[in-house]
């Protein structure tokens, strides 16, 4: 379970509390509108921001003072998800490890995780080489070999279309459903939320609300919502 | 916050040795020069004219500057681009190589001097201010022609689309749109070239000389080699040390434009410069800095090539120790360099912004001062002689850092912005971060900072003057040795071979730069 414990960020003059939990193996949509503070949120969760007080609880185990890479997490961030000068298998590797030091085994294992992604052939190819949609599963290739029980996801299908965004949300929705691991999913976009997501946090006007049933909150939208949805 | 954790300590360590090997120099040249007596008439006489032909130099290139780089911006023509990209290679060409180019020009036996002799006119003479002025002028137009040009290329192209739709006359258009540009960006370029002209060392030291036309970094040289007097080097070295800081504060406070700034491949659509007079005064100022920038050039190639068939093998052994101690100086720089820019990138604005200080203190250090303070300390322990090229090599690498420091923190930092989550993301840190995200991703900038130290450094005349012995010199030195000794077709097939070696290490690595850089 993950759970935020009087959580507090104070970033330039910006603050954002969050007091809530979510139950191991949930997907959450964080909504709200642009410079609320959803993906400094994330970023708190993964390490690259410190928070300012409260704790960050994964399995009764605090996160605080761990270093990104120490932590249960893998992220996909908005862009910039795959390093240009390495090719897609190497990419996906260092999910594995970090010195892309791969024994045959790992071979085995990124061959395995891109053909689940439906990249299967592409192992050779540079990212410039690939559409939006494949980078896209290559990066997730990467988050299911890293196999963290917490997925982050900062909008990373934002630049896609609207039949390759739903295309990757079933993939993710897949990928969490088979790994079992917990996901948290910032958009702007309701539909996002409504597609994947059976729990949405609210995240306005400085406050981070807990989890609330997607439908339900959609259907009958505090103020705060509704003054986003318009 | 986990990235800044990691260690730093290569690049504290980089920042310290410049800032030893700026300050420690100086304060060993203090040491030495035992309480600082007044300076004698002489000394008077190197500071004024420092200062003289700093300041006409600036003044000259930047008043020169402002029609061509006028011309550039609003004229598109065949050749443009080429233009552009030359008025890049004087920073790249040896200062040796182009005095003598000068020298074929406007010197006594030179194509203007035939013409005026042929005419029953004296030959010139530019031996002193004048050849001191045209040299600087020669090396510095380039560059600030660029760097105004950016600045006329900054206003934007609606300004002038909507000067002519009020029927802006020429006038108007430079009082209400060039000369603000003009007055934000000369300040900035005069105190970059007056700063550049007061170190200036191999100019005055071929071009000079005497008791009327010896700038003070000369006089360091000539009290140090020729009169072995320390203390009063160290005295003068003092003072040098004084005025770049002084120039270099100048230059920092009024904030020089950038210098390699892109964009400068379009010409803006100007509807007040179709007249006759304006083509007329355009393709007059183009074509004369074009003849200005090129007959040198191709003086030195035209004479070269006769002369190269027969160099001695001296210059062959002088290219070598050259081209050694060129590579040296540009592993150096980058050694130095990369970790400064990349603790620079870690530490944040404050005391990342202190590590690039450090790292560009050298912009006001004279590399003369350096050598002095170097000999001075080496004499006790070690034979300065001996250790000429390495020595060379160390205080050439200070005098690229600047530049490759700039090309490398702005490449570390654009990498760790776009790239630096997802490394800490993946736990990527130390020796993989630099093998597997960094290396790979500065190939560029790498290869750029490599060719231009290199290109720097083969081409100096500076520091390897006061220590080198005829069996350590290096191919600018024995360029010079020839020209002082008049052999001047073997001075020429020299400086041909030097400015080969020198545009030839930077192509070599910059191309090999940019060759591997992936996606």
């Amino acid at each position: 379970m993950l759970r935020l414990e009087t959580l507090e960020i104070v970033l330039d003059g910006f603050r954002l509390a969050a007091d809530f939990s979510v139950p191991t193996g949930q997907t959450v949509a964080i909504l709200g509108p642009s410079g609320a503070g959803k993906s400094t949120l994330l970023d708190v969760i993964a390490g690259f921001v410190p928070a300012a007080s409260g704790r960050i609880l994964w399995n009764e185990t605090d996160l605080n003072g761990l270093s990104p890479g120490a932590r249960p997490v893998s992220v996909l961030f908005q862009d910039n998800n795959l390093f240009p000068h390495l090719t897609v298998a190497q990419n996906a590797g260092l999910g594995l490890r970090s010195d892309l030091r791969l024994g045959p085994e790992h071979h085995q294992s990124v061959m395995d995780s891109l053909a689940r992604v439906g990249l299967a052939g592409m192992e050779r190819r540079k990212p410039a080489t690939l559409s939006g949609g494949q980078r896209s599963r290559a990066a997730l290739a990467r988050m299911l070999l890293r196999g963290r029980p917490l997925m982050l996801l900062d909008e990373p299908f934002a630049a896609l279309g609207p039949a390759l965004k739903a295309d990757m949300l079933a993939l993710v929705a897949d990928l969490a459903t088979e790994t079992g691991a917990t996901v948290l999913m910032v958009t702007h976009d309701p539909e996002d939320a409504r597609a994947i997501a059976p729990l949405t946090c609210l995240v306005a006007e400085g406050l981070v609300q807990p989890p609330h049933g997607t439908i339900q909150l959609l259907r009958n939208p505090p103020p705060a919502l509704r003054r986003y949805l318009g | 916050m986990a990235h800044r954790a990691q260690p730093v300590a290569a690049g504290l360590a980089a920042a310290a040795l410049i800032l030893a090997l700026a300050f420690g120099t100086l304060g060993a040249v203090a040491w030495r020069a035992e309480g600082f007596g007044a300076l004698a008439p002489a000394d008077w006489a190197a500071i004024r004219f420092t200062v003289l032909q700093a300041v006409l130099s600036a003044t000259l290139s930047c008043i020169l500057a402002i029609p061509v780089a006028r011309a550039l911006a609003r004229r598109n023509f065949w050749g443009r681009g080429l233009l552009i990209t030359l008025l890049g290679a004087p920073f790249l060409l040896p200062v040796i190589v182009a005095v003598l180019g000068l020298l074929a020009v406007f010197g006594r036996s030179g194509l203007i001097s035939e013409g005026l002799t042929w005419a029953g006119l004296d030959p010139l003479d530019i031996y002193g201010l004048p050849g001191v002025v045209l040299a600087h002028v020669f090396l510095n137009l380039p560059l600030a022609t660029r760097l105004v040009l950016q600045g006329w290329l900054s206003i934007p192209a609606e300004r002038f689309r909507l000067a002519a739709a009020l029927g802006f006359t020429p006038a108007d258009t430079r009082r209400v749109l060039e000369a603000p540009m003009l007055r934000t960006v000369l300040p900035g370029i005069f105190a970059v070239i007056l700063l550049i002209c007061m170190t200036s060392f191999a100019v005055v030291l071929t071009l000079g000389g005497g008791p009327k036309a010896a700038t003070v970094e000369l006089a360091i040289y000539q009290a140090f080699r020729l009169e072995f007097d320390l203390a009063r080097a160290a005295k003068l070295a003092l003072v040098q040390f004084a005025l770049c800081g002084a120039a270099a504060g100048l230059a920092f406070a009024v904030s020089s434009p950038a210098g390699m700034g892109a964009g400068l491949d379009r010409a803006v659509a100007r509807w007040d410069s179709a007249t006759r007079h304006a083509r007329l005064a355009d393709g007059f100022w183009l074509g004369g800095a074009t003849l200005f920038l090129l007959v040198p050039l191709g003086m030195i190639v035209a004479q070269g090539l006769a002369g190269l068939t027969d160099l001695p093998a001296s210059i062959y052994a002088a290219a070598g120790r050259s081209l050694v101690t060129a590579l040296g100086s540009a592993a150096l720089t980058v050694g130095l360099a990369l970790p400064m820019a990349m603790a620079a990138c870690r530490l944040g604005p404050r005391l990342g912004g202190a590590v690039q200080a450090a790292g560009t203190v050298s912009i006001a250090a004279s590399p003369l001062v350096m050598g002095t303070g170097l000999f001075i300390l080496l004499f006790p322990v070690a034979d300065p002689v001996a250790l000429a090229l390495p020595v060379t090599a160390l205080v050439n690498a200070a005098m690229a850092l600047p530049f490759a420091l700039r090309a490398l923190a702005t490449a570390v930092a654009e990498i760790e912005a776009g790239y630096g989550k997802l490394a800490d993301s993946l736990g990527m840190s130390g020796g993989i971060r630099l093998r597997l995200v960094l290396l790979p991703r500065l190939r560029r900038p790498l290869g750029f900072s490599l060719g231009l130290s290199a290109a720097l450094s083969m081409g100096d005349l500076g520091v390897i003057a006061l220590f080198a012995d005829s069996s350590q010199a290096t191919l600018p030195l024995q360029l010079y040795r020839l020209m002082a000794a008049y052999r001047m077709e073997a001075a020429a097939g020299a400086a041909l071979l030097l400015l080969c070696l020198s545009l030839g290490v930077f192509w070599i690595f910059d191309r090999g730069g940019r060759a591997y850089a992936e996606a």
